[in-house]
């Protein structure tokens, strides 16, 4: 990750930590609500054989709407978060999304090739891309870090782990 | 007396070859996780746990609570050496221990830190062989009322002692709770909270959220930081190491408040980090050196290390005798005694005596055989630390999405954990505390039952939780506990207070 020195283009903020902190706390008071509408129609109140099966998560969802009113009202009163302080700078943001995004393609991959092929295969990409290492390095480490887990998982633990939509370590017997 | 004869049976249990490999095995595992950032204890177990659904139960646990010892010696390496904490209980131990490590002093550093460590856990285990069985043998008398308000005490203490906004607090804690509901009502055979999802219908596996909320969101984290580590390097030879002890015992005064902070923090859940910083903040208040605090003081680490580590091990304390963890690792270690098919509560000491008195004997020899393994591989681990980011990140992620599928051999569940790590991302940048929010998934179904229990005792009365002086004094407490922000703001507009420089440096864990 020798990343070049920060230019200006990098510093510059995505989002405030006060904007974030109003998103984030909307998000909950939506969570909060569903699980209030979901708990309603469970049915929160008693039966005959006592309380049903919506009692409990009506008061938790009713707490959660609270207390994420008060943060989402903290904060578009500007008590919360400040608008100086940076939730997330466009680098950041930038090295955050090199990692997630390739992490979901990787377990897309789990889905579809299994768990063995797709870490190898995540892991050299990661050494190559982010790390710069040469191809040799980075496909050698990958495989060998893979077979490890192969023998580790599915030989000594016997635990088999996903092999995948196309299974194609089936070779192996395993 | 019983129990003592009990303990030394638990020394026999331990003392098996292949029990002893297993706690090596742990300690060395542990350390290494401790030393990565990335992998905490609490992921890190949460991991390895599926790998011991074969061993018995025993065997099991003094791996995993060796790995917690482990974790709990090695976040300190990190911290010292290359001033990033590995866990978040070993921030206050940089402000000492990395100046020290600065000035070509990272062997003595090293040395009362692991010294004090072991010193904290020691005290907390002898407390948790005397305490528990009294404890366990008291809680039997527990009914759901009790249970219930032991529960509540648990969740407000985390409002009263917490550090940030109790709304936050408050808002983890509860999101915790509904996740806890989502798939089959237990009393009712109902489904609830799937919103007509297939794949919810087994609900939320708190093992995913642990992995995904503190592996992934602190790979995460550490990415924005584009991580390359400058450290100092170490060697410790008997030499330093015996210098250092002739040293420590002139700090005797901050040992015994450290752990006596350590202890009491572990036991209610304050938990490891507050704990290490109140110890911290007192030894410089009480301490001669108390304005050279910061600039490489030997007594700067041995105040938050022994107090981590009182704290770290005390949490063990009410999993054991009532089932109710005092920290996520706590958590996860309980999930694995569930897993085993044992009950953890007062029952499990008149059930399981091995496998109780087993795992107590193997806290006494899981430290010590911790203290002798982090103080002759220092170099070893502070190796690993040189490792470049760009091979450990990926290979971080793929083991937690291993873990992750390994739990309950679900697909499902890494995207879960993929998105619980989103979550633990934005929860961690805006200081939302993450340990309410597992300790409420954990036990989210065990409460909700004992207050439905006691509703149905009392006719959905909630007079029922002060029907007694036991069950009314706990749930008062727990009330005040609750309050406690608002109490203390009233205080502090009657007595103003100086401002705490020091806790703002303290993270939210």
């Amino acid at each position: 990750m020798d990343e070049p020195t920060k230019t200006g283009d990098d510093a510059r903020r995505v989002v405030s930590t006060r904007r974030m902190e109003a998103i984030v706390a909307a998000l909950l008071l939506l969570f909060g609500a569903l699980f209030l509408y979901q708990s309603y129609k469970l049915g929160f109140r008693w039966a005959v054989e006592g309380p049903q099966s919506g009692f409990f998560p009506f008061y938790v969802a009713l707490i959660i709407c609270g207390a994420s009113a008060s943060v989402l009202f903290g904060a578009l009163r500007g008590h919360m978060g400040s608008d100086v302080e940076t939730f997330v700078a466009r680098g950041q943001l930038r090295q955050v999304l090199a990692v997630l995004i390739p992490a979901a393609v990787y377990i897309l991959g789990i889905q579809l090739i299994g768990i063995y092929v797709a870490s190898a295969i995540y892991i050299s990409l990661f050494m190559r891309l982010m790390g710069k290492y040469s191809w040799v390095k980075s496909v050698a480490l990958g495989v060998v870090i893979c077979v490890l887990f192969f023998f580790m998982f599915e030989v000594w633990f016997q635990v088999p782990l996903y092999k995948g939509y196309w299974d194609v370590t089936q070779w192996t017997g395993y | 007396m019983q129990d003592l004869s009990l303990l030394f049976h638990g020394f026999a249990v331990v003392l098996s070859p292949f029990n002893i490999g297993l706690m090596l095995l742990g300690i060395v595992l542990g350390v290494i996780i401790g030393v990565l950032p990335g992998l905490g204890a609490a992921n890190g177990i949460a991991i390895l746990l599926p790998l011991t659904f074969t061993m018995p139960p025993t065997s099991a646990i003094i791996m995993l609570s060796c790995i917690y010892w482990g974790a709990l010696f090695g976040g300190a390496i990190a911290s010292i050496l290359f001033n990033i904490p590995g866990e978040p209980w070993s921030v206050a131990t940089t402000f000492d221990g990395y100046p020290l490590a600065q000035q070509g002093r990272a062997g003595e550093a090293l040395t009362a830190s692991f010294t004090s460590s072991f010193v904290g856990a020691f005290v907390a285990v002898v407390m948790i062989t005397f305490l528990a069985p009294i404890i366990a043998r008291f809680a039997l008398q527990f009914g759901p009322p009790e249970y219930f308000s032991v529960y509540l005490l648990t969740f407000c203490s985390f409002v009263g002692m917490g550090k940030g906004s109790p709304a936050k607090i408050l808002v983890s804690m509860m999101i915790g709770f509904a996740l806890s509901t989502v798939g089959i009502d237990i009393v009712t055979g109902q489904l609830r909270m799937t919103f007509g999802f297939e794949s919810l219908m087994k609900g939320f596996d708190f093992l995913i959220a642990v992995i995904g909320l503190f592996g992934i969101g602190e790979i995460l984290l550490s990415m924005e930081e584009g991580l390359a580590f400058h450290g100092t390097s170490a060697k410790i030879n008997p030499k330093v190491v015996f210098e250092t002890w002739k040293k420590l015992p002139t700090y005797w005064m901050t040992f015994v408040r450290s752990t006596i902070i350590g202890c009491w923090m572990g036991i209610t859940p304050g938990g490891a980090t507050p704990a290490s910083f109140m110890s911290y903040g007192a030894a410089k208040k009480f301490s001669k050196d108390g304005d050279r605090f910061g600039t490489g003081v030997l007594e700067g680490v041995v105040a938050p290390e022994t107090a981590a580590h009182a704290a770290g091990t005390s949490a063990l304390l009410p999993m054991i005798t009532l089932g109710i963890p005092g920290s996520p690792t706590a958590a996860v270690l309980l999930g694995g005694l569930l897993i085993w098919g044992l009950q953890p509560g007062p029952l499990l000491f008149a059930e399981k005596p091995d496998f109780v008195w087993g795992l107590i004997a193997s806290m006494y020899l899981g430290n010590v055989a911790g203290l002798i393994v982090v103080l002759s591989l220092v170099p070893l681990f502070a190796g690993i630390l040189r490792i470049p980011f760009a091979i450990i990140a990926p290979v971080i992620i793929v083991i937690c999405g291993i873990g992750a599928y390994t739990v309950n051999n679900s697909m499902h569940d890494i995207w879960f954990m993929l998105g619980f790590g989103v979550v633990g991302y934005v929860f961690k940048k805006l200081n939302y505390p993450l340990a309410p929010l597992v300790l409420a998934l954990v036990l989210g179904n065990n409460a909700e039952n004992a207050f439905r229990q006691a509703m149905l005792m009392s006719q959905g009365s909630l007079s029922i939780l002060w029907s007694n002086g036991l069950v009314g004094g706990i749930t008062t407490l727990a009330l005040i506990m609750l309050f406690w922000p608002l109490i203390s703001k009233l205080i502090h507009a009657v007595r103003p207070a100086r401002p705490d420089k020091l806790a703002e440096q303290q993270p939210v864990d």
